[in-house]
């Protein structure tokens, strides 16, 4: 076995496809692993977010169906108290205005019976005055006695 | 085989003889620097092709398995050399695929090549380049060419022959520590090349001994395949060769893995201040 020139092309050749290598081969690979590896990290984190969100999101949903449930029955509530309220108040007027017609139709049956009464007086009177003159077969002086038979009629 | 004449002998001296063109120095092994060039191009056209092609998004089964090789290599050139050179993992992978090309035209049956290149007039050629030791030797002195290169750019000259004249002894040994680098600095390549091509070469001859079983019935075929003595000897060949190629699969690679994993523990012994 002899060195000779081969020797010189192997380095030659070893010097080419290194540097072809490193030059065109090497740095595209390395470059689309990295923008993979990148791809997958964001893609981890942004799942890991959109998990996190969502989690957010679950505890919130539930927290306003609480709170609308809370809500909900309040309002039931408060509605049940307004027509209890509402029925009492409608009873009461009832009551009241009732009475009220009440009183008012004694008072028009009283005052009628006053005017019955003083038309029943006048007559009388009237009738006591043409029986006395009759009796006296002269004419008495209403005018005259006005104030005795006025007198009179009150004490009817 | 032509010189069937000569014997084991010459069958086996034919399998280790180069396609050679020139005289002394000046000449070229042509066949070893072929098909080495040959394999680095194949290398070189499919993974370029592959990074051509490379997408951040789904990778296909190619660019899937060149991106299992680069996350390989990249893995051990990052953990082994410390600091930032966009050289060394470029140069490992380089080193790995190429040199795992080469030790795998080994297991190419052994008379394949020389009978098909015989038959188209080549008197010689041997198709597996690392049992060439202009071959191994070329990839070392280069590696070897980068140590310094290192060295000089991470150190400066300054730096690296201070090293060279203090280190390990102190400036009172300067001349026996001169020595000692020098030797440590030399034996970095010799061993890497002799590794690479005594494990190659002690495998491609014993492939070429067991192929040697049947050789004293030529291409008589019919003789071999009818007496029993020939069916034998034909049955222990494909047996002792398949056992053989099968545990030759591990050293190909791993002999690969050497020869890129030292010379990048070398390459980041260079860059680093001892």
């Amino acid at each position: 076995m002899d060195i000779n020139a081969t020797l010189l092309g192997q380095m030659i050749a070893f010097g080419v496809f290194v540097w072809v290598t490193m030059k065109f081969v090497w740095p595209n690979l390395a470059t689309a692993m990295k923008e993979r590896q990148e791809k997958i990290n964001d893609g981890l984190a942004a799942s890991e977010r959109g998990r996190e969100e969502l989690e957010k999101a679950e505890a919130k949903q539930a927290e306003i169906l609480k709170e609308a449930r809370q809500q909900a029955s309040d309002i039931l509530e408060q509605a049940n108290k307004r027509s209890n309220e509402i029925i009492e108040e409608a009873r009461e007027t009832a009551r009241s205005e009732g009475e009220r017609q009440l009183a008012q139709a004694q008072a028009q049956i009283e005052q009628e019976i006053n005017q019955a009464k003083t038309e029943l007086r006048d007559q009388v009177v009237t009738l006591a005055v043409t029986g006395a003159s009759r009796v006296l077969e002269r004419e008495v002086d209403a005018k005259a006695h006005n104030d005795l038979l006025q007198d009179l009629a009150k004490q009817l | 085989m032509s010189d069937n004449s000569s014997g084991v002998t010459g069958y086996i001296e034919h399998h280790l003889t180069h396609w050679q063109i020139g005289e002394g120095f000046w000449s070229l092994h042509l066949d070893s620097l072929l098909v080495s060039i040959l394999l680095g191009g194949l290398f070189l056209l499919f993974f370029g092709m592959v990074s051509r092609r490379a997408t951040a998004g789904v990778p296909g089964p190619l660019q899937n398995f060149v991106e299992m090789m680069v996350e390989f290599i990249d893995g051990i050139s990052k953990d082994t050399f410390h600091g930032k050179n966009s050289l060394v993992a470029p140069m490992a992978l380089t080193i790995f695929v190429w040199v795992f090309l080469m030790n795998f035209m080994d297991l190419i049956p052994i008379d394949l090549v020389p009978d098909t290149m015989g038959a188209l007039g080549w008197d010689y050629f041997k198709v597996l380049p690392v049992v060439n030791l202009n071959i191994t030797f070329g990839l070392s002195l280069s590696v070897l060419a980068l140590i310094i290169g290192f060295s000089l750019y991470y150190k400066g000259l300054g730096g690296f022959i201070k090293e060279l004249l203090f280190h390990p002894f102190g400036p009172w040994l300067m001349p026996f520590n001169l020595v000692l680098n020098i030797v440590e600095l030399l034996a970095k390549p010799i061993s890497l090349s002799l590794r690479l091509f005594g494990n190659l070469y002690a495998a491609e001859l014993i492939f070429i001994l067991i192929a040697t079983l049947t050789l004293g019935f030529g291409t008589a075929w019919g003789e071999m395949l009818t007496s029993v003595s020939g069916l034998m000897l034909f049955a222990g060949q494909t047996i002792l060769a398949s056992i053989w190629a099968i545990f030759h699969i591990l050293v190909v690679p791993l002999q690969a893995f050497i020869f890129m994993m030292l010379s990048v523990v070398y390459l980041s012994m260079a860059a680093e201040d001892h």
